[in-house]
């Protein structure tokens, strides 16, 4: 029993981390209907940030996390301006390819300058610590990373729901013709949250390289579990993208620990395709 | 061009133009310049070999409108059917090409029917969680060679064995013939009713049903002729590389280089894989020799630069820029005749 809970509490944490990946790219998907290949991408460049300035400026994680949020922020808008924005009203597939071209481009990109060596920081401010509960074994930097990803998802879902510019946003989302007529600004929307998904994605893995190691690769399988916890959540959904990622964290940790590590992602996949063909747009779909 | 089809006169000059083209493919290996300098023959047997893949795959996704990044799967079937054949079993790759081409096909039939429920991205991310779980379970399953997977052994060469040692020439003309068969139906498949049933269901499946077309049908139809193609392809590969294991024939990357050459060259139409392949192949050869030991990555950077420019300026692929200076060289013919 202890072991189910023990399994179960990693799998939730990793699961945090999956739906605010999750969360950014549902945003964007969304709003604008563009699957964005480059997520997992983003999620590398954001580790390598905070891992450069962990390792030559000493500066820790929970601090660079910001940067990098900040850095993948202006990434994402320049990806709008100089890639999507000509491919928007276009078939869906177009963003997609190009947006696989820029994943392509960006990954070896990194290879390129960074070797693929895998990185880690090593003396962190919670590197190592542990939480003892019963007999229960947490450790402080992956819960914490864990608590930040549910505290950036509430933010995001404050903004959409709660401010004009997020309602800027969902008009934009229904009818970017419409909104265009009551005066929103849409391209300027569009721009803000292309920017606002990867800064989620960049803070989600700014944190991340106090526990989990950098290299070019790392991005692509995040990239591809944060596009079946979206479309499992169902579209343009955030509660979705939450549950739908902390249910993917959880089944893996326990598909990984009870049958085998490599089944975990079979689990993972077959999950996201026993829900779909049930509800074919996802559980908060419509 | 489309609209031309039923063009008797001027269907028949295309096909004159394709029996030109065959011809000439089938006399370039004695040209001393090409045969003589094995590399460039490597990049002729890859670029025929994916345009024929990447046919397969506009059966679906092109004429069928249905966007499928799933078929790595099949292109890997076909790869481990003749694998197995000759690896585990060692007998000549035949039989298990052709078992390899009906599994794909019911395979594909099997995963189609729930997926084809699914509209727009769902379905292509259900596409690319088929890719993944098909991946792990090769990976960890030991009758086909696990991650380790399939290394030949050397056996003769000739036909029979589907393997050449001395010179590439006998792969080149298998590439050919594969090249051959899955143009050929596909050229069939556009005149034919099949071909225009498919077309109408890519361009609304509503108003086709509402016209008697069981759209079901169609699909499945398409999908199962496309993963044995596709099949044909995976096995022709192995038999080249003379081995196989699962991140080489089923990727998600292998998946998405068939989608990229059909989209670049211009999906549904019969040039487009032959355009795609035929500029993409040589750019990823060619690169990988000039730089791919030294810059680590290089290849790939322009690669994927290059996607993101030819994606966002000309969504049509290049047989629309071929559209485009066809056009522009007839009004400029008709000014002239004014």
């Amino acid at each position: 029993m202890e072991t189910f809970l023990q399994v179960l509490i990693d799998g939730m944490l990793s699961g945090m981390l999956y739906a605010l990946v999750a969360a950014g790219l549902c945003l964007i998907w969304g709003v604008m209907d563009v699957i964005n290949f480059a997520h997992g991408e983003y999620l590398m460049v954001a580790m390598y940030v905070s891992y450069w300035l962990g390792f030559l400026l000493n500066i820790d994680p929970l601090v660079s996390t910001i940067a990098a949020g900040a850095f993948i922020f202006l990434l994402g808008a320049l990806t709008y301006k100089l890639i999507i924005r000509f491919t928007i009203g276009k078939p869906g597939l177009v963003a997609l390819l190009a947006t696989f071209g820029l994943a392509v481009l960006i990954k070896n990109l990194c290879m390129n300058q960074f070797s693929p060596n895998f990185r880690i920081i090593s003396n962190t401010w919670l590197g190592g610590k542990t939480i003892h509960l019963g007999g229960l074994i947490i450790a402080v930097p992956q819960l914490t990373a864990g608590i930040l990803a549910l505290v950036v998802i509430g933010i995001l879902y404050w903004l959409v729901n709660n401010t004009r510019f997020g309602w800027a946003v969902q008009a934009t989302a229904m009818d970017r013709d419409a909104a265009e007529l009551v005066g929103i600004n849409t391209d300027r929307i569009y721009v803000l949250v292309f920017g606002i998904g990867g800064a989620c994605v960049g803070i989600g893995g700014g944190i991340m390289p106090s526990y989990l190691a950098v290299h070019p690769e790392v991005g692509s399988m995040f990239g591809l579990i944060a596009f079946v916890c979206v479309a499992m959540g169902g579209f343009g959904s955030i509660p979705g993208a939450l549950l739908s990622g902390l249910l993917v964290g959880v089944v893996e940790a326990l598909a990984g620990f009870y049958i085998a590590p490599v089944f975990k992602y079979i689990a993972v996949f077959g999950l996201y395709l026993a829900v779909i063909f049930i509800r074919p747009k996802g559980i908060f779909g419509w | 061009m489309a609209g031309n089809s039923l063009d008797f006169k001027n269907s028949k000059i295309k096909d004159f133009c394709w029996l030109g083209l065959v011809a000439f493919l089938a006399l370039l290996p004695l040209v001393p310049a090409v045969a003589a300098d094995s590399f460039r023959l490597h990049v002729m047997i890859l670029i025929l070999l994916f345009a024929s893949m990447s046919q397969a795959w506009n059966i679906i996704g092109g004429y069928c409108g249905q966007v499928s990044f799933g078929h790595s799967v099949f292109f890997g079937i076909g790869a481990y059917g003749a694998g197995l054949a000759v690896v585990t079993y060692g007998g000549t790759p035949w039989p298990g090409i052709a078992i390899g081409m009906i599994l794909a096909a019911i395979v594909a039939i099997i995963i189609s029917y729930p997926c084809f429920k699914l509209s727009g991205h769902y379905f292509a991310i259900a596409t690319f969680a088929i890719v993944e779980i098909f991946n792990r379970i090769f990976l960890v399953w030991d009758w086909v060679g696990g991650a380790l997977g399939l290394d030949y052994p050397i056996i003769g060469e000739g036909l029979g064995n589907l393997m050449w040692h001395q010179s590439k020439v006998g792969y080149y003309y298998s590439a050919l013939v594969i090249f051959i068969i899955i143009f050929g139906t596909v050229r069939w498949l556009e005149g034919h009713r099949f071909g225009y049933y498919m077309r109408a269901v890519r361009e609304g499946q509503e108003t086709a049903e509402s016209l008697g077309v069981n759209s079901s049908a169609v699909k499945l139809t398409a999908m199962a002729l496309s993963a044995s193609m596709a099949a044909m392809c995976g096995a022709f590969f192995v038999q080249y590389n003379l081995r196989v294991d699962p991140p080489m024939v089923m990727s998600l990357d292998m998946s998405m280089k068939f989608v990229l050459i059909t989209i670049l060259g211009g999906a549904g139409t019969l040039l487009g894989p032959l355009l795609g392949a035929s500029v993409l192949i040589p750019l990823q050869e060619y690169t990988r020799a000039l730089w791919g030991g030294l810059g680590g990555g290089v290849d790939l950077i322009i690669f994927g630069a290059l996607i993101i420019l030819m994606v966002v300026k000309q969504p049509d692929g290049m047989i629309g820029i071929l559209r485009d200076v066809s056009k522009w060289a007839s009004t400029k013919r008709s000014r002239k005749e004014i």
